[in-house]
């Protein structure tokens, strides 16, 4: 029997355009399109993408719920054995709709579904347990490792076969428990698993320890009209020029501007580099991202107290997990410093 | 970044961004939904005085979202 496999993949791959077109809204096409015709090769003779449905990334998540639904009934009426969405790689929109259509599939047509991306990508915290998550390099340049990988892991999936633990099959732990009998008993592994800790020899841990990103939410500010705030941003509006060089993706710098002679962003002074969104709508009026002339108003008005000089801004696409945090952490403590009350943060 | 920021300074950080499962993952305590990816604190489609004023209202939410105390993630939606 010959499986029959629907794909997802967004509007880049699809051929369709860039940022410019990320408001695509889903449309479904017979058979592979882009990365699905090497998919299919790879899937061989036991299956077979009968279509590909195709949804902007900025759609997706500005519309998540039609998005879905649209993409829903387009997927359901193939009746597929399998669904395979992405590689995603470190998309964030991408790999939070992969993630998100993958799961709703799942849950709906009770069939497998296999998404991959790379483990930094935000669509894994929010869908690893709902999907099978391939683990895939951070771009691109890992399409020909990415492929296979999700090749051979949908095959096991939908012929039924003895699936091995998450970091062996390769794709990222939905945090699920099998039990079975070990030769050792629990004694002698933690003992063993002891004495390789305190040698300083490799162990590996049998229950791994969540890791929490919450923080308790800082107190709030009591006297509005005399608070200092800060404005910082991950839209990549830097002064024009980009003097200080800050990458379009994958940011391993933020910068720090004196804003305090302005009343407003305007294009002669300021532009977006970020390589992740469409900059049409910035770079023609930089307070869509960085609200600054609003702000101008209401200080003036004296709605609330001072606006901090110093705008910082970074691009946050692509970034690494702890540069980001190296970031917050350096501008947080210089905004402590500088009796900051508040802070506006404003993403794309 | 914020959730950092939030952490190093002791001072409420106001996230504003469109896709609100993302900033709930990531921490961000104080969130208020932005209008569109590319545009979260405008939009330009309603000319410039219709663009202001959604900055307008979305930063007075923002002002509002500083100054309430909470105890948990909170998401400010437009009243």
């Amino acid at each position: 029997m010959t499986f029959k496999v629907v794909h997802y993949i967004n509007q880049f791959y699809a051929g369709i355009g860039g940022e410019e077109k990320a408001d695509w809204k889903p449309e479904v096409r017979e058979g592979v399109v882009g990365p699905g015709m090497q998919l299919a090769k790879l899937l061989g003779e036991d299956a077979k993408i009968v279509a590909t449905v195709i949804c902007g990334d900025g759609y997706y998540g500005e519309h998540t719920d039609e998005a879905r639904a649209a993409c829903l009934e387009m997927i359901g009426k193939y009746k597929p054995d399998l669904f395979i969405a992405g590689p995603a790689f470190n998309a964030g929109r991408y790999g939070f709709a992969c993630g998100d259509i993958s799961a709703s599939v799942g849950a709906k047509f009770g069939i497998h579904t296999v998404t991959a991306m790379y483990p930094e990508n935000p669509g894994v915290e929010l869908y690893h347990k709902k999907t099978y998550i391939v683990v895939t390099p951070d771009s691109a340049r890992g399409m020909g490792k990415a492929l296979p990988a999700m090749a051979a892991l949908a095959l096991k999936l939908v012929k039924g076969e003895k699936m091995g633990p998450a970091r062996l099959e390769g794709y990222i732990s939905r945090g699920m428990r099998k039990s079975f009998f070990n030769e050792k008993s629990g004694a002698e592994r933690a003992a063993e698993m002891l004495l390789a800790k305190l040698k300083g020899e490799p162990f590996r841990t049998e229950y791994e320890m969540p890791v929490f990103n919450k923080i308790p939410p800082a107190p709030a500010v009591k006297d509005l009209k005399h608070a200092t705030i800060a404005l910082v941003s991950s839209g990549g509006v830097v002064p024009v020029g980009n003097p200080d060089h800050i990458r379009v993706s994958s940011a391993e710098s933020y910068g720090t501007y004196d804003i305090s002679k302005l009343d407003a962003m305007t294009p002669e002074t300021f532009q977006s580099v970020h390589g992740g969104y469409d900059r049409t709508f910035v770079n023609e009026n930089p307070n869509v991202v960085v609200p600054l002339d609003v702000m101008r108003e209401f200080e003036k008005q004296g709605v609330f107290g001072k606006l901090y000089p110093y705008f910082n801004t970074t691009t946050g696409t692509g970034t690494a997990v702890a540069f980001a945090e190296k970031f917050g952490r350096e501008i947080g403590a210089k905004l402590k410093k500088d009796g900051v009350d508040a802070v506006i943060f404003t993403s794309t | 970044m914020t959730r950092e920021i939030e952490k190093a300074s002791g001072v409420p950080v106001v996230q504003i961004a469109t896709i609100v499962p993302i900033m709930l993952t990531v921490g961000a305590n104080r969130i208020v939904p932005g209008v569109a990816i590319p545009h979260p604190v405008g939009n330009p489609a309603l000319g410039p005085e219709g663009d202001k004023e959604v900055r307008r209202e979305l930063i007075r939410r923002a002002f509002k979202a500083m100054t309430t105390e909470i105890d948990t993630q909170t998401i400010f939606e437009k009243e």
